[in-house]
């Protein structure tokens, strides 16, 4: 039997998701017999495979370079899962939608400096007006609330996934924690 | 002289149940321990229906009724978990999710927020409508305590502890629809006010951490409700 394959994804988010996600220890040595992880930070490949089985995404759609990916991670995924608060709410990378994407960048890199106070420009992908949770860009079919989720719920859904059922999450986490 | 109270019977989720002709089909469903939801509910205060989080069908009645402000009915039958009402409810809290920017993630009331829990008991595992991020301020000029209204879901509680129980009158509501937000006294800084007494009862019925009592940080504020049936008690009795 060929192997599931699995990504994994980090847009706007603080990396929480995955540690998450590491945290599952050694369930992880019994995951990876049965899948292949063929993206992730946690690897060193630049652009997404095509027919990926699972993707968890962590992180909000905050820039131009978020978006193309998840369009892209969209096409070639069958089973999109947004992992975390940030995905699913666009938490607290939402905190700056009040502020307009000028006013955030100039008190970050202007205000906030005190050597070379200047807004970055060149090679970095462009702030959208507003981070926004995965769902509000593409079809999402599983969401796993939780600042981060808890190793025991990111298991759960991978074993419900490899077992061929979609999770069913309610009750089982929450906003915020 | 007073009239004697009748007593009315009438079926919940076809459940026979008798209640006091003055009880809201929210406390009679309450009294025989059906659940309904609800979260600008308090009791000891005036209900006021706001939060559409208690509706529930009544045979007859095309629409959904809220069971907080409901009184009950001879004869009534009424239906609390349909499918219909359920998703109604639903759609209700996840809108008050889009109406303001719920950040439980880093909110002070993390964990014991009522907000938060009823999504958790919704099975609510995200909001299908476009969040609005509205442009909504913080206050801290009071000496104790703060009010972020990023996180008012605008259930009124303040308003109706500061002039039901405390007689301040402090808080009150401004503006229509979206617009609508609590102020205090003439929309001024609330550590101007002349009338706070700060006394607290505010910060501690606020269900989100809208409110809160200032030095907490994520998950540290801890409300405590024991005062409000303990008051309301002790007034009736020495009125």
């Amino acid at each position: 039997m060929s192997k599931v394959r699995l990504a994994t994804v980090w847009l706007d988010g603080c990396s929480g998701c995955h540690m998450s996600f590491l945290d599952m220890d050694e369930r992880l040595i019994d995951l990876l017999e049965r899948v292949e992880l063929v993206h992730s930070p946690l690897i060193d490949l630049k652009s997404f495979p095509d027919a990926v089985d699972v993707t968890l995404v962590e992180g909000a759609v905050s820039s131009t370079e978020d978006l193309e990916k998840m369009r892209k991670i969209r096409q070639h995924t069958r089973i999109l899962v947004s992992l975390g608060d940030c995905a699913v709410t666009a938490n607290v990378p939402s905190m700056r939608n009040n502020f307009g994407v000028e006013t955030v960048l100039e008190r970050a890199y202007q205000e906030n400096a005190t050597v070379h106070p200047q807004v970055p420009h060149v090679d970095i992908p462009a702030l959208l007006p507003h981070a926004r949770p995965v769902h509000e860009v593409v079809p999402v079919d599983v969401f796993v609330p939780g600042c981060p989720p808890a190793a025991d719920t990111i298991a759960f859904v991978l074993e419900e996934l490899l077992a061929g059922r979609m999770p069913d999450l309610s009750g089982q986490s929450r906003f915020g924690a | 002289m007073t009239l004697p109270i009748r007593v009315r019977t009438l079926k919940i989720d076809d459940r026979d149940v008798s209640a006091r002709e003055d009880e809201t089909i929210l406390e009679v469903a309450r009294e025989n321990g059906i659940d309904i939801p609800s979260l600008c509910y308090l009791e000891g205060l005036s209900a006021v229906g706001g939060c559409r989080l208690c509706l529930v069908d009544v045979r007859g009645v095309p629409r959904p009724v809220p069971a907080c402000v409901t009184r009950v009915e001879e004869g009534m039958q009424i239906t609390t978990n349909s499918e219909r009402i359920v998703k109604y409810r639903r759609m209700n809290l996840e809108l008050l999710f889009t109406e303001g920017n719920h950040i439980c993630a880093v909110c002070v009331s993390n964990g014991r927020c009522e907000l938060q829990g009823l999504a958790q008991s919704f099975g609510m595992t995200h909001v299908h409508f476009p969040y609005l991020y509205p442009q909504l301020k913080v206050d801290a000029s009071h000496e104790r305590y703060v009010i972020d209204h990023n996180r008012c879901v605008l259930c009124m509680r303040c308003v109706r502890v500061c002039d039901e129980i405390e007689g301040a009158h402090t808080w009150d509501v401004m503006g229509r629809g979206i617009e609508a937000q609590v102020i205090t006294d003439l929309n001024q800084p609330w550590g101007t006010s002349d009338t706070c007494t700060s006394c607290g009862k505010c910060v501690h019925v606020c269900p989100t951490g809208a409110l809160f009592e200032k030095g907490k940080s994520v998950a540290e504020m801890l409300k405590k409700r024991q005062f409000l049936p303990y008051l309301k008690l002790m007034r009736e009795e020495h009125v």
